[in-house]
């Protein structure tokens, strides 16, 4: 097998008796964009931070492009970070923040280190500002200068600590976009720390959902949202309605559960693990859930009432009760028009119903 | 609220009273042409001639300005040292030790910090043979030992405020920790270090109890030779000297002042440019 560009092998941090990183595992290729995602506290950044050098795993070693990371001081890793607050150096021009590391590449020219810095201020369209002071500049500009510096001397890593926190709504989105194409025109593989499943989502190519210090699950977005491994994953990526749920048979390709929440039994995606008599946890995204006034001829169609609703304008999300839940469904407003033209409206008598393939059994 | 409590009128008067009449009242009599320090006979200035024209004043003046450079500073190098480690390096042996030792003096009456120093300079002139005398070196000695604490602590207050981040930026993009310190970390605090060498400078120029324990014959700081005079009575051209120094010490606070408003307004124009140029 080749060796893959950067591999992390049974690693674990620990800090007194707090275990902050437990046996993470993973491997990451080259020039993927690849996220770690989770709440805070769940290890994410101290991940992240055995990889830049600042902290030495207590256990496991790091392999980057085939060469074992231990005892590599930050200084001399071909890995340069992003940092959450920027850390821009505050007495520095944007021109002399961006050109700092490249004062340690001994072999280039100044007129080459001029180009490479006038090069990085193009990249981020930042060169207007290149004799700026840091205080000059606004909080998105030095989002960008941060990114410059950390990409001039061209690392094989770079890290990126929450890059968008920092920045309002609007500004996010930009950026988000703008990140990904300036890592698909320089190459250099990215590891994203985030707490925001959404930018974790439209940023990388796979994700690995991490908590309290352990890699619960690795995949692509679709694979993480749509199939997840277990309740805390479906739990954390986008919202879901979980039931208590028991395994009364298996119906090849479908598994039959006894759902008392529902009020009956749903057919479900058969999963290997689960055995007859077994609970488990059925989880049903909102969006998959079909809303009408009728009942209709899907395998799993339920009874309720609307409780409540709330208007988004593309969407409406309903909380329907059933016998002994509470259903959250997303309907998509594809019909323009005034309260009368909604699927249903406050206190309806509705059918819920969603297709066996979108019941995702949890056994863990 | 617009009618301000009379009282608290009177008391501020009171207030700036006793602070500002003795000064004031100082700098009238300096221009007193009466020998008797408390007796008016007319202005003259003849004081100030005759003070710019008495040498041992001016030595005194100069020995005291040598002494402040000098021992701030040594001082403020000291002092930078202890206030990174203890505000970067929150673990190691004997950091608890190390930190009240450092900032002992802040709270050591002087005049035992003065005897204390006067006891070893004996002590090491009968071990070592040095110093042979007390004079410029010793009084420079103790006077950076006790102003150091003041550097530490400005410098400690301003490395906890500052960013850990910007340093890990730079040993990040290549730089060893002493270059770290060098790029980053001494421009980032230097408006701390200055402070601190001002205030270690005035502490020291200013000094008379330290410098009067481990002064010898022959080195009479300004402090000590006003200490001396006033023992014989006030005479005006004491007067004069500390009207010269009111002045001095007031014109540098005003210009302080006017460069820290000038370059704070700076920095609002220049935030406000890039809020408008947000894209």
């Amino acid at each position: 097998m080749e060796e893959p560009f950067l591999r992390i092998e049974g690693v674990s941090k620990s800090f007194g008796v707090f275990q902050a990183v437990k046996d993470v595992s993973l491997t990451v290729g080259k020039g993927e964009i690849f996220a770690l995602l989770g709440g805070s506290g769940c290890g994410k950044t101290t991940l992240l931070r055995m990889l830049a050098g600042f902290e030495e795993p207590t256990a496991g070693k790091i392999f980057l492009d085939g060469r074992d990371m231990s005892g590599v001081p930050p200084w001399e890793r071909p890995v340069h970070m992003m940092f959450q607050s920027y850390a821009i150096f505050p007495h520095m021009t944007v021109e002399a923040n961006v050109g700092y590391g490249l004062k340690h590449e001994k072999a280039m020219s100044k007129a080459d280190r001029a180009a490479r810095v006038a090069e990085m201020l193009d990249l981020v369209q930042l060169t207007p500002f290149a004799k700026r002071k840091p205080h000059q500049i606004s909080g998105g500009q030095r989002q960008r200068v941060a990114l410059a510096r950390a990409l001039a001397r061209q690392p094989k890593l770079l890290l990126l600590d929450e890059p968008l926190a920092a920045l309002d709504k609007k500004l996010r989105e930009h950026t988000q976009f703008e990140l990904m194409s300036i890592q698909e025109r320089t190459g250099v593989t990215f590891i994203v720390v985030t707490h925001d499943q959404e930018e974790a989502m439209t940023l990388a190519d796979r994700i690995a959902v991490m908590d309290k210090g352990e890699v619960k699950q690795i995949g692509s977005p679709t694979e993480i949202y749509e199939f997840p491994n277990s309740r805390f994953v479906a739990g954390f990526i986008g919202s879901v309605n979980s039931f208590e749920a028991t395994v009364i048979g298996r119906e090849r390709p479908h598994l039959r559960l006894s759902v008392p929440g529902l009020g009956g039994e749903v057919l479900a995606r058969d999963v290997p693990a689960a055995v007859e008599g077994q609970k488990v946890t059925l989880a049903v995204r909102p969006e998959k859930i079909l809303l009408g006034k009728e009942r209709s001829a899907s395998a799993n169609s339920f009874q309720g009432h609307v409780k409540d609703l709330a208007y988004f304008g593309k969407d409406s999300l309903y909380r329907v009760a059933l016998p002994d839940a509470l259903v959250q469904a997303h309907a998509v407003n594809a019909r323009r028009g005034d309260e009368g033209a909604r699927v249903a409206d406050w206190n309806d008598d509705v059918w819920l119903s969603f297709e066996p393939a979108s019941a995702i059994v949890l056994v863990g | 609220m617009k009618r301000r409590s009379t009282f608290l009128m009177i008391v501020l008067g009171f207030g700036f009273a006793f602070f500002y009449i003795p000064i004031l009242s100082m700098i009238v009599y300096s221009f007193n042409a009466s020998r008797l320090a408390t007796v008016w006979g007319g202005f003259s200035t003849k004081w100030y001639v005759s003070l710019l024209s008495n040498d041992k004043v001016i030595d005194a003046l100069f020995l005291s300005l040598k002494i402040a450079v000098i021992s701030a500073t040594v001082a403020t190098i000291l002092g930078t040292m202890a206030g990174i480690a203890l505000a970067r390096f929150t673990k190691f042996r004997g950091r608890v030790l190390f930190s009240g030792l450092v900032t002992a003096p802040l709270i050591m009456p002087e005049v035992i910090t003065g005897i204390s120093s006067l006891i070893f300079f004996i002590l090491m002139a009968d071990w070592v043979g040095w110093p042979g005398a007390r004079g410029f070196s010793t009084i420079t000695l103790a006077h950076i030992t006790f102003s150091m604490v003041f550097v530490t602590t400005i410098v400690q207050a301003r490395m906890i405020q500052s960013d850990r981040a910007i340093e890990e930026a730079a040993m990040d993009l290549g730089s060893r920790p002493w270059q770290v310190m060098f790029d980053i970390t001494l421009p980032v605090i230097s408006p701390a270090i200055m402070s601190g060498w001002l205030l270690a400078f005035t502490i020291s120029l200013d000094d008379v109890v330290i410098t009067s324990f481990t002064t010898g014959p022959g080195s009479t700081t300004l402090p000590l030779l006003i200490w001396s005079k006033v023992k014989l009575g006030v005479t005006p051209d004491i007067n004069a000297l500390a009207t010269l120094m009111v002045l001095t010490v007031g014109a540098g606070v005003v210009a302080a002042g006017i460069i820290m408003t000038r370059a704070e307004r700076r920095r609002l124009a220049d935030e406000r440019m890039a809020f408008r140029n947000n894209d």
